[in-house]
């Protein structure tokens, strides 16, 4: 493999294969990984990122094929990053979202990358912000971050991106289920798919009544709009609604804000991993751990009394370890 | 720190018929590998782009239509303009036996694969030509 001056030099020039590799590096981590994202860091910010997240089997991959298309369709080029589960058996993972990206082919516009969870509990790892970060610093106008299939309390997504859509099928049971996620509370845009099918209206019509209570509350009026696959049209009421939630970012400066929150996120996300695995590796923690594991294990001390020893012990201050 | 193997797996042509290619990418899924499948119905042009995109360590490609003589020496020439000469190429599928000893001779294709070929076999074969992965 070239160099990574030399694969950083082949990026500035557009080179597809040098972007491809510089991300594997970022992947593997280290050193050359931060270098990477050092000469990255100063070219993002270009972009607009679109999270596209929602329950497997919403038909996520579908509408990112379709909207790649029309993105394209209007001139602009499209990054990808879309992640799928890894397998907490063997670490492996089939990644399959490219079976639905079938546009691809033969167009350098649209580069789609693939990766797998390795082991984030999130919906979007940090990872993908970073590979997202590359295609941001190659240049590519629009950047799509596909979510693993989300859980109804995966809420941090909302720092992953300047817009999020939510993507709902008619199926996915009644409007209580829509009441409770926590899914619904971070969406800028709500997308019914699959809205060929029976009951796609109706979901809408009480998606949109929780919308326009969330309006008078002084939030963005998250618009609903319904998409199909069989009915290729249909992704133009997204691509508009995109549109509008862009403009509205732009104005008052509301664009800014929101990256400046998720800066902030991102910085205490690696915050938080660093402490963590810096306890982790500490060797004090490792002999201090069996010993009080044993307290435990003899009934002597309840786990959160435990916890708390030990974290006093590390001299963390742990107001709320219960 | 390492990276899983990352593994292309693609149906180029015509044939509509992929749970062989299923089968396999479970089977290296279940050896901790990470695979792209990509899919029917797949031109060697989009295979290869898949390939430079997703800077994967080998391609795989299945081929059950008997159009391998002209998809495997093709899709090889397009991964090696495309600068994947360094990325290896295996194959399986419908492929007669002098067809396959053709095949493997040319640069860069490392193996191929008939039916009834055991996944536990095309596991070991992989895991061979990445040694210390």
């Amino acid at each position: 493999m070239p160099q990574l001056e030399e694969l950083l030099a082949q990026f500035a020039n557009g080179d597809m294969r040098a972007a491809s590799r510089l991300m594997s590096v970022v992947e593997r981590g280290g050193a050359d990984a931060e270098r990477v994202l050092d000469a990255m860091f100063p070219r993002t910010g270009r972009a607009h990122r679109i999270a596209i997240t929602g329950p497997g089997g919403a038909g996520k991959s579908t509408l990112i094929n379709e909207l790649a298309r029309a993105f394209r369709a209007s001139g602009r080029t499209v990054g990808v990053v879309a992640e799928d589960p890894s397998s907490p058996f063997s670490g492996g993972a089939i990644l399959g979202d490219r079976v639905r990206m079938t546009h691809a082919g033969g167009d350098t516009g649209v580069f789609v990358r693939s990766l797998a969870s390795r082991g984030s509990e999130n919906g979007l790892s940090a990872l993908a912000s970073d590979l997202a970060d590359v295609l941001d610093a190659f240049g590519r106008d629009i950047v799509l971050l596909e979510s693993m299939g989300a859980s109804q309390v995966e809420t941090r997504i909302r720092f992953s991106a300047d817009t999020i859509v939510v993507v709902l099928t008619p199926e996915a049971g009644d409007e209580v289920q829509s009441l409770k996620s926590g899914l619904l509370e971070v969406a800028d845009i709500v997308c019914v798919n699959k809205s060929d099918r029976g009951g796609a209206e109706s979901l809408a019509g009480d998606l949109d009544a929780i919308m326009k209570i969330r309006e008078k509350e002084g939030h963005w009026r998250c618009p609903v709009v319904m998409t199909s696959a069989r009915d290729t049209g249909s992704v133009d009421t997204l691509t508009k609604a995109l549109e509008e939630h862009g403009r509205y970012l732009d104005a008052e400066g509301r664009r800014a804000v929101r990256r400046q929150s998720s800066l902030r996120a991102r910085l205490r996300a690696r915050i938080d991993e660093s402490i963590r695995s810096a306890i982790w590796q500490s060797p004090m923690l490792a002999q201090r751990f069996d010993a009080i594991f044993e307290r435990v294990t003899a009934g002597s001390l309840p786990p959160w009394r435990a916890a708390r020893e030990l974290a006093e012990s590390l001299h963390i201050e742990s107001r709320s370890s219960r | 720190m390492k990276r899983p193997l990352k593994v292309l797996i693609a149906k180029p042509g015509l044939d509509g018929h992929d749970r062989g290619a299923k089968v396999i990418a479970n089977a290296l899924r279940d050896a901790g590998m990470e695979v792209v499948y990509t899919g029917l119905h797949q031109t060697p042009e989009m295979i290869i782009e898949a390939a430079v995109q997703e800077d994967v360590d080998l391609v795989s490609v299945s081929v059950l239509s008997g159009a391998h003589m002209t998809l495997i020496p093709r899709i090889r020439e397009l991964m090696n303009t495309a600068g994947l000469a360094d990325v290896k190429l295996i194959a399986g599928g419908i492929i007669p036996d002098h067809d396959a000893a053709e095949l493997k001779r040319l640069p860069g294709v490392a193996g191929i694969f008939g039916p009834g070929t055991s996944t536990r076999d095309v596991v070991t074969f992989i895991e061979g030509l990445f040694p210390g992965r």
